[in-house]
């Protein structure tokens, strides 16, 4: 007994740096592989069949991908979401802009800068049932204002040419109050001692801003870049409680459409429903490959 | 303390036993529905008296939600079958039918005479000559008007179509919209289709059409379209930002004439202000004189699925719910029609006996409604259409141009 014992310790104690850190992963790395991963491949495998979640799987083969690319609401899907893409990075400047703005000390600053944080907290459900009264036809605010001055009010979200700004609008709300607490917290830690070394040498305004204060805030942009293209692209409740997708489907984003597709009323063809969300993920894949890349770049270079 | 509690729980797990003992010669009969309040309480109504009169079967209706049940079918059929379910007639029926999921009910179709009784239903519940569910309510479709909206301008009531286009103009000029809707849901745009199609080209090529064998760039379907684009420019500006609750709102306050919509939208109407004084209800008027009048009335069912454990209570069930008594007492208490031929319907009622009367003496045919008649895909994808005629109507080839490329994937 004492013989085996002895070797079965040395091997722990020989191998404890490695295995330590490995057995406190193990939870972790057990659900993200049952919960994400899994669920991932399991949706490449399903975007090759047909399937609608009664009956038999067929096997399809790349016939789902073939109709996507020719598929016209596909194809308004995805060029919204470049749309969604390009606006909702305006949530960055401007939450930065607050920030500056609200970057002072003045009496109740707190309370200003609650207020402005205020749409953030809010659910992203009333935020569109809100911004969808704003717009309504016949009693919203927005189009009284309109009707008042022009004398013919516009319905936002009737028209196929507006409505999906009229919802990335309602997203940016939220979105930029995001941006601002993030660039806040950077602020905070802005090194008092260089702002004062910079106004010696006579730097101010625009200049302080681009050399002394914005170099501080990269790791708080970054944060921001990274929360907004995430959120621009996995955008749905908004599109979900404001237009339903329409009118006509020319409000449609990418996971809307695959929503629709595989688990909505008229939908349940799983198999192209996959195959949209399969195309979804390896968008996104570019984006996130990108800013772990320069995660570990920025970390290398730190040490 | 602690005896006492498991003293306690003791006589708890004591009585429940004895309890439970007590009702142990009865079976149960497990019935999954999607009833609104109104309904809900009719329902519950019927099945007292159907276990006063079945004091041996004990149902337990578990109640959803009206949209999630639409969703949790899908899993309860698969996975915790009851033995009654909710559903919906016609094609909307066929993906669980041709899946195996509904159990044929034929023979308590042939074994209490409701090939005859429930004859305005068989076929809509019909598929592969075997029926498999029975229908116990259904309500009309029509036009809804604002008679003092029609005072207003001088305007008559119109019988053929000819003069509800000539009328619009009157309501135009009176700034009022001549037709009304909200499609943000899309469904009350496919209304409109349906009557159109139905007053164009009739009943036959209707359910065709649905049904994939006629091709959307179809002349007769064109026609159709032609119609529609006359009235077109009165419908109300917007619609496809407002929900069709909001558009009944518009013809509860007069600024529209005409809403085409379900017997439901009366409760709504009426619950705005309106009463029998100054609410009507009209057919859809004639386009074709020479096409027979078809009308509109989705049906409501009750199915047995094929998981169920109860089965013989089960048909007992449905032979009761389909006979011409608890058809007349549901449909009193939720306002809508018997599909019994021997059920009566409240004479006090306009809109119901107006229905009843419209649907008895149908000669066409009655339809389901577009989204039912047509595979759930297809619906989706034409009722986009439709909306988009509405808002849009110079794309009219290019969304036939759609709807078709998507009938030759959906029906092959």
């Amino acid at each position: 007994m004492a013989t085996t014992e002895t070797p079965n310790r040395s091997w722990w104690h020989r191998n404890q740096q490695t295995l330590t850190p490995l057995l406190f992963l193990a939870p972790g790395l057990l659900m993200f592989a049952v919960y994400v991963v899994w669920p991932i491949f399991s949706s490449f495998r399903l975007s090759l069949y047909d399937y609608d979640g009664l009956g038999r799987k067929v096997w399809l083969g790349l016939a789902n991908y073939r109709e996507l690319f020719a598929d016209r609401a596909f194809k308004t899907s995805l060029k919204n979401n470049v749309i969604w893409l390009v606006l909702y990075m305006l949530a960055v400047p401007a939450g930065l802009a607050i920030a500056i703005f609200l970057n002072q000390t003045v009496r109740g600053i707190r309370i200003y800068k609650s207020l402005f944080f205020f749409p953030f907290v809010i659910s992203q459900v009333v935020v569109g049932l809100m911004f969808a009264w704003f717009y309504a036809p016949n009693f919203g605010l927005l189009y009284k204002l309109i009707e008042m001055v022009t004398g013919k009010g516009i319905a936002v979200l009737a028209d196929p040419h507006l409505a999906t700004y009229g919802i990335i609008a309602a997203g940016l709300w939220p979105q930029i109050a995001y941006c601002m607490i993030l660039d806040l917290t950077g602020l905070n830690n802005v090194a008092p001692d260089q702002i004062e070394a910079a106004r010696l040498d006579g730097a101010k305004g625009l200049k302080m801003l681009w050399y002394v204060i914005l170099p501080q805030l990269r790791p708080a942009t970054f944060i921001a870049v990274v929360v907004t293209v995430i959120g621009a692209l996995r955008s749905f409740d908004l599109v979900s409680i404001m237009t339903n997708g329409g009118p006509f489907g020319s409000t449609r984003v990418l996971s809307y459409y695959m929503y629709e597709q595989a688990l909505s009323e008229y939908g349940y063809r799983m198999g192209y429903g996959a195959a949209i969300a399969v195309v979804l993920f390896g968008i996104m894949m570019i984006f996130i490959s990108g800013f772990i890349w320069k995660m570990v770049r920025d970390e290398r270079g730190a040490r | 303390m602690l005896h006492l509690n498991k003293g306690a729980s003791a006589a708890l797990i004591v009585g429940l036993l004895s309890s439970t003992a007590a009702f142990a010669d009865q079976r149960v009969l497990n019935y999954y529905a999607d009833y609104d309040a109104i309904p809900l309480a009719a329902m519950e109504a019927l099945i007292a008296d159907f276990e006063a009169a079945n004091p041996d079967i004990d149902v337990v209706l578990q109640n959803f939600d009206h949209e999630g049940y639409k969703t949790a079918i899908r899993n309860f059929l698969t996975t915790d079958a009851p033995d009654l379910a909710n559903w919906y007639a016609g094609n909307r029926m066929a993906p669980f039918v041709e899946s195996g999921q509904f159990m044929d009910v034929s023979d308590v179709w042939a074994d209490n005479g409701l090939n005859e009784s429930l004859g305005s239903a068989l076929a809509s519940m019909t598929i592969d000559g075997k029926q498999w569910g029975i229908p116990y309510t259904y309500y009309q479709w029509g036009i809804y008007y604002n008679k003092d909206a029609y005072a207003a301008v001088g305007a008559e009531v119109p019988t053929t179509w000819d003069e509800f286009v000539a009328n619009c103009e009157k309501f135009a000029a009176a700034g009022i919209d001549c037709l009304t809707t909200g499609t943000s849901a899309l469904w009350p745009g496919a209304g409109i289709f349906d009557y159109l199609d139905l007053r164009t080209n009739g009943y036959e090529y209707h359910m065709d059409l649905t049904s994939g064998k006629i091709a959307w760039t179809d002349e007769g379907v064109r026609n159709t379209f032609a119609e529609w684009a006359k009235v077109q420019p009165y419908i109300t500006a917007n619609h496809a930002a407002i929900d069709w609750q909001d558009a009944a709102a518009l013809l509860v306050q007069g600024k529209a004439a005409n809403y085409v919509m379900g017997n439901f939208a009366v409760g709504v109407f009426k619950q705005g202000g309106m009463t029998n004084d100054n609410l009507g209800f009209m057919p859809f008027p004639t386009i074709n004189p020479d096409v027979a009048r078809a009308e509109e009335a989705p049906t409501d069912t009750i199915h047995i699925p094929s998981g169920a454990t109860n089965v013989e209570d089960a048909k007992t069930f449905l032979a009761f719910i389909a006979s011409a008594d608890a058809q007349t007492k549901l449909n009193a208490a939720i306002g809508q029609l018997p599909i019994n031929s021997g059920s009566t319907v409240a004479a006090d009622d306009p809109f119901i006996s107006a229905g009843f009367e419209l649907l008895s003496t149908t000669p066409g045919g009655i339809a389901q409604f577009f989204d039912r008649d047509a595979p759930a895909e297809m619906a989706k994808i034409g009722m986009e259409g439709f909306q988009e005629f509405m808002v849009l109507p110079e794309n009219l080839d290019a969304i036939l141009e759609r709807l078709e490329a998507a009938r030759q994937r959906i029906y092959n």
